[in-house]
C-alpha cells in the first residue's frame, strides 16, 4: 500500500498557491493539507516544489477532482497513471474522488454532474471504484455530492448507494457536510436525518465549505456549493451534530474560489478544530 | 415507466442552452426545472471562463473584464478541456483571440495571450539544471560553432511586432504607466531558479536567439545576426545561457 498513516483526526486546510510561502515560513498547527490531484499533474516548477516542502512537514490528503467515477464511459486509463505517479512520488495519507462524472466524449466538463441511483448505475460506480483501487492500490474514499436536480429513475436512496458501494468495493467515505446540507435542501430534505442514516463507520474524512444561495423557477431556495465563503451557520451545527455520532474524524476546510488570505482560512480551521476538541471530550484534550 | 437520462442527453443539454432540459431530470416538486438544470450550465461556463481568467490575466486587464468574459465565452463555447489536467487549458485560446473580431482593434493581443500561455507552460515545464557557461567552456571553439543548443524544458521564446515584453511588464502592478516602447520585441520566458522569469532580449540578438531555438547551429545562428552592426554572438550567447535558455548541448553536432 502506497499510502503513509491514516490523516490525523484534527482540522486540516486546501493547499493554495496563494499560501504556499506563508506556510512554509511559519508552518502553522494544521493537521494536514489537502490538494486537488490534476493541479499537481504537470512535470515540475513550483507547485512540485512546494508541495515536496509542505507535505514533507504535514500529512497530505490527494483529492481528485476529473476521475469521472459516476461515469458511462470507461476510466480514463492515462488519468489512472497520472494519480499513480502522484501517490507513489508524495506517498499521500488519503486518497478520494466524487461520486459524480465529469467525462464525456465531448470533452471535460470541469463540474461534478449528477448520476441517477438505480441498479445499473451502482453496478457500473463499483465496478470503476473497485478499477481506481487496483490501479492506484489503495482503498479510496467516495464523496457524497451536492446535486441541484433529481433523475426520475432512481430506485436508490442515495445513501442506501454511498453504502452499497462501500460494502461491495472495500472502499471508505468522505462524509461532506455542506454538499449534506445543499443536497437536503435543494430535495427538501431533512440533513439530520441523512446524518442519522448515513454508515458512519465507513467515513474517513469529513468536509466543510460555504454555499451560495439563490432560487429556483418555483421561488424555492436553491443552494450552491460554492466554496467561495465561510463556513454558513447551518452547516457548522450540522457538522457538530455528525461529529457527536462519528467522533473525531479528519475534517478538511474547502475554500476554492475567491480564496481568502491565509490567516482568514486559518481561522476557518480552528472553529473546526475548536468542535473537534469539544467532541474528543476533556480526557483525550488533555492527553494531547 | 420513468425516462432514462443518458449522459449523451445530459451533456448535449449542458452545452446547448438553447437545448429543454433532458427528459427525466426532475425536482423535489416533481416538476422539471429550467433553473436547476442552469446550475450545472452555469458551472461549466464560469469555472472554464475562470480558468482563462486565471491564466490570462495580463490580456483581461488590457480589454477590460467584461469584454474578456464575453470574448472567454465564445471561445469556452467552442473549445470544451480535451482532459481533467486542466493546466494548459487555453492552448489555443490566443490563436482564437487573432481571430476574434471584436478584439481587432488591439492587434497585439494575441501576442501578449500567447506571452502568458509561454509563461505557464514554463511554469509547470520538467526540471532541468540550465546549461551554465562552464558547460560551453568544456567544449573546443570548433566543436561549439558546430553545435546545437536545447532550449531548457521551461524556456520559451515569444517573438512580437509589438512590445509584448513591455506591455506584460507594465501590467503586473497596480498602477499602469504609459509605454514608451513601440517597437516589436522578442522575449524569453524561462524557469533558471525557482521562479519563471520573463526578459526582453536586445533586439539585435533576436534573430540569433529565435535561430538557436529553431534549432541552428551556433555558427549558422550568428550568421543571421551578423549582418547588424554591433552584433556580437559570443556576447549574445552569453547573455542567454545566463538567463537559462538553454539546458543542453545537442549531442548530435552535424552542420545543416
Amino acid at each position: 500500500m502506497p499510502l503513509s498513516a491514516p490523516l490525523p483526526h484534527r482540522a486540516g486546510l486546501g493547499l493554495k498557491p496563494e499560501h504556499y510561502a506563508q506556510i512554509l515560513e511559519h508552518k502553522p498547527e494544521l493537521g494536514f493539507f489537502e490538494v486537488h490531484a490534476e493541479n499537481y499533474m504537470g512535470a515540475g516548477g513550483p507547485p512540485h516544489h512546494y508541495l515536496e516542502a509542505i507535505s514533507a512537514h504535514y500529512p497530505l490528503s490527494l483529492h481528485g477532482v476529473g476521475l469521472s467515477i459516476g461515469g458511462e464511459n470507461p476510466l480514463d486509463k492515462e488519468h489512472l497513471k497520472r494519480l499513480r505517479f502522484l501517490i507513489e512520488k508524495y506517498s499521500p495519507a488519503s486518497f478520494s474522488e466524487h461520486l459524480a462524472w465529469s467525462t464525456h466524449d465531448s470533452g471535460y466538463f470541469n463540474d461534478l454532474l449528477p448520476l441517477p441511483y438505480t441498479q445499473a448505475t451502482l453496478d457500473q460506480v463499483c465496478a470503476h471504484v473497485s478499477e481506481v483501487q487496483d490501479a492506484l492500490g489503495v482503498r479510496m474514499l467516495l464523496e457524497n455530492p451536492s446535486t441541484y436536480v433529481l433523475f426520475e429513475e432512481s430506485t436508490i436512496d442515495e445513501i442506501d448507494f454511498m453504502a452499497a458501494i462501500a460494502q461491495r468495493t472495500g472502499c471508505g467515505l468522505l462524509l461532506d457536510v455542506n454538499n449534506v446540507m445543499v443536497s437536503a435542501v435543494n430535495h427538501k430534505r431533512d440533513p439530520y436525518a441523512y446524518i442519522e442514516a448515513y454508515p458512519i463507520d465507513e467515513v474517513g474524512e469529513i468536509h466543510l465549505a460555504g454555499y451560495d444561495e439563490t432560487q429556483d423557477s418555483a421561488g424555492e431556495r436553491l443552494l450552491i456549493d460554492a466554496h467561495g465563503s465561510a463556513i454558513r451557520p447551518d452547516v457548522f451545527e450540522l457538522f457538530v451534530f455528525t461529529l457527536k455520532r462519528t467522533g473525531p474524524k479528519p475534517v478538511l476546510v474547502e475554500w476554492d474560489n475567491d480564496v481568502p488570505d491565509f490567516d482568514t482560512l486559518y481561522a476557518e480551521s480552528r472553529r473546526a478544530q475548536a468542535a473537534l476538541d469539544a467532541a474528543a471530550g476533556p480526557d483525550v484534550k488533555a492527553a494531547q | 415507466m420513468s425516462a432514462a437520462v443518458s449522459q449523451d442527453a445530459f451533456a448535449a443539454a449542458l452545452a446547448d442552452p438553447a437545448r429543454a432540459l433532458p427528459a427525466g431530470v426532475t425536482s423535489a416538486r416533481g416538476a422539471p426545472d429550467p433553473l436547476r438544470f442552469a446550475v450545472y450550465r452555469n458551472n461549466v461556463h464560469v469555472s472554464l471562463v475562470e480558468a482563462l481568467a486565471k491564466g490570462f490575466p495580463v490580456t483581461r486587464r488590457l480589454v477590460g473584464d467584461e469584454f474578456f468574459k464575453a470574448m472567454a465565452r465564445v471561445y469556452v463555447g467552442k473549445t470544451k478541456p480535451a482532459s481533467p489536467v486542466m493546466l494548459f487549458y487555453g492552448d489555443s485560446f490566443p490563436d482564437f483571440i487573432a481571430g476574434f473580431e471584436p478584439a481587432a482593434g488591439l492587434p497585439y493581443l494575441p501576442d501578449v495571450a500567447r506571452l502568458e500561455y509561454a509563461w505557464t507552460q514554463s511554469y509547470h515545464a520538467a526540471d532541468a539544471p540550465p546549461l551554465g557557461l562552464s558547460d560551453v567552456a568544456r567544449i573546443a571553439p570548433d566543436a561549439l560553432a558546430a553545435a546545437r543548443l536545447e532550449p531548457h524544458p521551461a524556456a520559451r521564446l515569444v517573438r512580437s511586432s509589438f512590445p509584448v515584453g513591455a506591455i506584460w511588464a507594465a501590467h503586473q502592478g497596480d498602477a499602469v504607466g504609459r509605454l514608451a516602447e513601440k517597437a516589436g520585441q522578442t522575449v524569453l520566458v524561462a524557469r533558471p531558479g525557482a521562479e519563471v522569469r520573463v526578459t526582453v532580449i536586445p533586439a539585435i540578438d533576436a534573430d540569433f536567439a529565435a535561430a538557436l531555438f529553431a534549432g541552428f547551429t551556433i555558427n549558422d545562428a550568428s550568421l543571421t545576426g551578423a549582418a547588424a552592426a554591433g552584433f556580437d554572438a559570443g556576447r549574445a550567447l552569453v547573455g542567454l545561457i545566463g538567463l537559462g535558455a538553454f539546458g543542453a548541448i545537442s549531442r548530435e553536432q552535424t552542420r545543416r
